[in-house]
């Protein structure tokens, strides 16, 4: 029942938050000098003033601001994200278009770096002082402080142009046709750069979290008393040290959605990978108002959602919360 | 005007002359069937060319839909879907009669009522070049018979032939369109219908766009390319390891930054040309706002010309990627006259200029608003603050993005600022409308931004677009070159140019002023 009643709160407070969250960026946006029509118009080469007025009438943008915004709302709520000014599709249309790229590719990029900044901050801490550790930490060091459009244009000159393991852009092999587990392979060889590439600058983050946590947990008295009962090492690690210093990397990594998001922009323009942070960058550019409040409310409730379940997870994850509760 | 896919042509910057094939027309027998690949950038908002005009949209739509015309790398009118033309002595009536047995992509056949249609209705609603033009020229537009269009017009237009490719007048389809719905948001939008050589087949956003052949094309045996894909790659770099390592065959000019295009030239098998941009001839320029001081003294206005080192412009900033403008008119626009006043880089005498009108530079500050197109923009920013600083003004360079532009822009909420605009072959459609006192128009960002008046240009532009004789019209033009040069009513800076870069083994690839916006019905891969 408890969790219930939490689940309840968490939940209203997620919707608070996604509806703050719409608001202030419509606002935001409007304050922002320019508007679509006059992008549109620049486009088309000789846009006068009547032609602009005919586009923002048609566009609505000729309604007061807080008009705008209770049409706009009135919308989100029965799920019509609107119609894009510029694509000429409803906004739903696109965002379903390239939300599942973008999933997959941010999905992956966190497993690898969840995993692999894991493991790595474990032996870091298990091997301390041993150049394994140096390795490790220096490694990390490198990749935390590097910036990201540099190592994904690196990472394609290397492994694209010169080794030629990899490919160098595109979510797919365009038209081959494969279907089937074909298909899944040739996505699956095209996601390698991409997720490596997003999920180094975390991989480097967890490392060095997970080392720290585990180093200042194996300092604790009940470590000590495990290994003086004659428990191995390992499992002490395994059983007692690495729950109990998970929990800060846990917080970090349900932080770590939006920040995916944001780092998305980039990797997807690199890798021409066609997920939803370009589509974001582009509607920014030219001021495509409804896709744009469109994407960040889906990022929005993306993040939410991932800290509602980061919440529910606390509570498996270590017990002792559950209780005090 | 400013125009066709600014942001994306700009992304790579102009001129050097390359080893040209311009026009490359092919002497072997040309090849049926292979896929050509090609590049997007960026992603076309829709493929429906009477909605939209930016480059990459034309690029993709040029193979959907025709126009009336087309035009040569002289300038001069192709027949497209019209085959031949007449226009009457007293210049008021232009007959179009159009081509036999075209099909739109649906079937339906394609006839006079179409172009009507387009011309009367569509094209008058939505676009807005056109739509000036009709207003102020046509008087009428009919059929008198399916094959037959016939354009009567208020008072004469030197510039009306000129008015009838891609981007100006697209053919749009009557059957689709002329039911009452809003055209902007007509579901035919996504599922283009065109009377060109290639159908779209598929569109995955933000990945490639897939045409095929349209087997019922009205050539008969063309087009000879089986498919067409244009991929979304939207990074800079990406795009030359795409051409580098051949997952690409076409780079049109833009698509690679300037530093890059020196070395993709240089690789085996692979051809270049700069031709194909003359119908557009793209010019570069600062508007410096004459309401107020300084620019509003003429004096101030050549002191800057003579400030700046347009050479190193053109050689240092866009890595030789053009040519210094000598005024109003690209030199491969109609009627370009290059008896002009001349401003050569001379620091002495810009502040000689200053001293003389009794200006003082300290007294005044200056609001720099460049062009966010990318790093070679900010560059020649930067160069231009450097050179006013050392007149003594006091200049910052204020930074907005292309919405914020526009907007400033249009309200007229600058000081000084960089533009460019598309010349469209005729003066009277690309060239008048940044000089006509008469086009200072609050809301729209490309027109007489800056504020210069002088009845005697109005007077002469006026009379050339009226002119039923070209040697009136060139008299005319060139006088008004000579006034608009010695009046500095904007800073020219250099004509762009436009690298297209692709692999030896396609062929026929550009040959016309409009370059790789015109439909590909000719062009085949050697095998």
């Amino acid at each position: 029942m408890k969790t219930l009643d939490f689940l309840f709160q968490r939940l209203l407070k997620a919707i608070l938050v996604v509806l703050g969250v719409v608001i202030l960026n419509f606002m935001l946006i409007h304050m922002a000098p320019g508007d679509p029509a006059s992008v549109l118009a620049g486009e088309a080469g000789a846009g006068d003033a009547k032609y602009i007025a005919q586009l923002r009438a048609q566009f609505g943008l000729d309604q007061p601001l807080y008009w705008q915004l209770w049409t706009y709302l009135q919308g989100v709520l029965t799920g019509d994200l609107g119609f894009s000014y510029r694509n000429q599709v409803p906004v739903m249309t696109l965002i379903l278009e390239r939300l599942p790229a973008t999933l997959l590719l941010t999905g992956c990029a966190f497993v690898f770096s969840l995993v692999l900044g894991i493991a790595l901050g474990v032996i870091a801490a298990y091997k301390r002082g041993s150049i394994a550790d140096s390795l490790v930490m220096t490694s990390a060091l490198v990749f935390y402080a590097t910036p990201l459009f540099w190592i994904a244009l690196m990472a394609v000159l290397v492994f694209s142009l010169h080794l030629d393991w990899l490919p160098p852009f595109d979510m797919e092999s365009i038209g081959t046709g494969y279907t089937g587990w074909a298909r899944a392979a040739d996505i699956a060889h095209h996601l390698v750069l991409p997720t490596v590439t997003l999920g180094l600058f975390f991989t480097a983050v967890y490392t060095r979290l997970t080392r720290a946590s585990m180093l200042e947990v194996m300092a604790l008295d009940f470590v000590k008393t495990a290994r003086a009962k004659g428990v191995p090492k390992a499992q002490v690690i395994r059983r007692h040290v690495l729950r109990n210093a998970i929990l800060p990397v846990f917080t970090f990594a349900s932080m770590q959605a939006g920040q995916l998001v944001g780092g998305a922009v980039l990797t997807e323009t690199v890798f021409a990978w066609p997920g939803i942070g370009r589509l974001m960058f582009d509607a920014l550019l030219q001021r495509d108002y409804p896709v744009l409040l469109g994407v960040f409310l889906v990022t929005a409730a993306v993040v939410v959602i991932v800290n509602l379940i980061a919440d529910l997870m606390y509570r498996f994850v270590d017990p002792r919360i559950e209780a005090a509760n | 005007m400013v125009v066709i896919d600014r942001r994306s042509m700009l992304t790579g910057a102009a001129g050097l002359i390359l080893a040209g094939t311009v026009g490359a027309v092919a002497q072997e027998t040309p090849v049926k069937g292979g896929v050509l690949n090609m590049i997007a950038q960026p992603e076309p908002p829709i493929l429906m060319v009477g909605l939209n005009t930016q480059g990459p949209t034309l690029y993709v739509g040029g193979q959907i839909y025709q126009s009336l015309l087309t035009y040569g790398t002289d300038l001069k009118p192709l027949p497209s879907l019209a085959k031949s033309w007449v226009v009457a002595e007293d210049g008021l009536t232009y007959t179009f009669t159009l081509q036999d047995n075209v099909k739109w992509h649906d079937g339906k056949p394609f006839s006079a009522d179409d172009v009507v249609f387009t011309a009367d209705k569509f094209l008058r609603e939505s676009h807005p070049r056109w739509r000036l033009i009709a207003t102020t020229y046509v008087e009428s537009i009919t059929s008198p018979a399916p094959n037959q269009v016939v354009f009567k017009l208020k008072k004469p237009f030197s510039a009306f032939l000129h008015a009838f490719e891609l981007s100006s007048f697209p053919i749009i389809p009557k059957h689709l369109y002329d039911n009452g719905t809003d055209y902007r948001t007509n579901p035919a939008n996504q599922t283009p219908i065109g009377t060109g050589p290639f159908k779209l087949k598929e569109w995955k956003r933000g990945s490639y766009i897939h045409l095929v052949r349209n087997e019922d094309y009205w050539k008969p045996g063309q087009p000879y390319l089986d498919e067409l894909y244009f991929r979304i790659i939207p990074d800079s770099a990406s795009r030359a390891v795409a051409f580098e390592k051949g997952t690409v065959d076409v780079l049109r000019g833009g698509d690679v930054e300037g530093f890059e295009v020196r070395r993709l030239v240089k690789l085996k098998d692979v051809e270049n040309t700069t031709s194909g941009w003359e119908n557009y001839a793209p010019l570069v320029f600062m508007e410096m706002n004459q309401r107020t001081m300084p620019f509003s003294d003429k004096n101030v206005r050549k002191a800057i010309m003579h400030a700046i080192d347009r050479e190193f412009i053109v050689k240092n900033i866009f890595f030789g990627l053009g040519k210094v403008a000598t005024g109003p008119f690209a030199s491969t626009t109609l009627y370009y006259s290059s008896d002009v006043p001349a401003y050569p880089f001379d620091m002495a005498k810009a502040k000689k200029l200053l001293a003389d009108a009794k200006v003082n530079p300290a007294d005044y500050s200056i609001r720099l608003m460049p062009l966010p197109y990318g790093a070679a923009w900010d560059r020649m920013a930067e160069y231009i603050k450097q050179q006013i600083a050392q007149l003594g003004f006091k200049i910052a360079i204020t930074g907005v993005d292309a919405g914020g532009w526009s907007q400033k822009m249009s309200d007229f909420d600058f000081d000084l600022s960089f533009n460019f605009t598309y010349q469209y072959g005729d003066p009277a459609l690309g060239v008048a409308r940044h000089y006509l006192s008469n086009n200072i128009i609050k809301g729209t960002p490309y027109g007489n931004n800056e504020h210069y008046i002088n009845p005697k240009v109005d007077e002469l532009f006026n009379l050339a677009a009226g002119a039923v004789s070209q040697d009136v019209a060139a008299k005319a033009y060139a006088e008004a070159q000579k006034i608009i040069v010695d009046d500095v009513a904007l800073g020219w800076l250099y004509e762009m140019q436009n690298v297209t870069i692709y692999r030896n083994k396609v062929k026929n690839l550009v040959k016309t002023g409009i370059g790789l916006n015109q439909y590909m019905d000719e062009v085949w891969i050697a095998k």
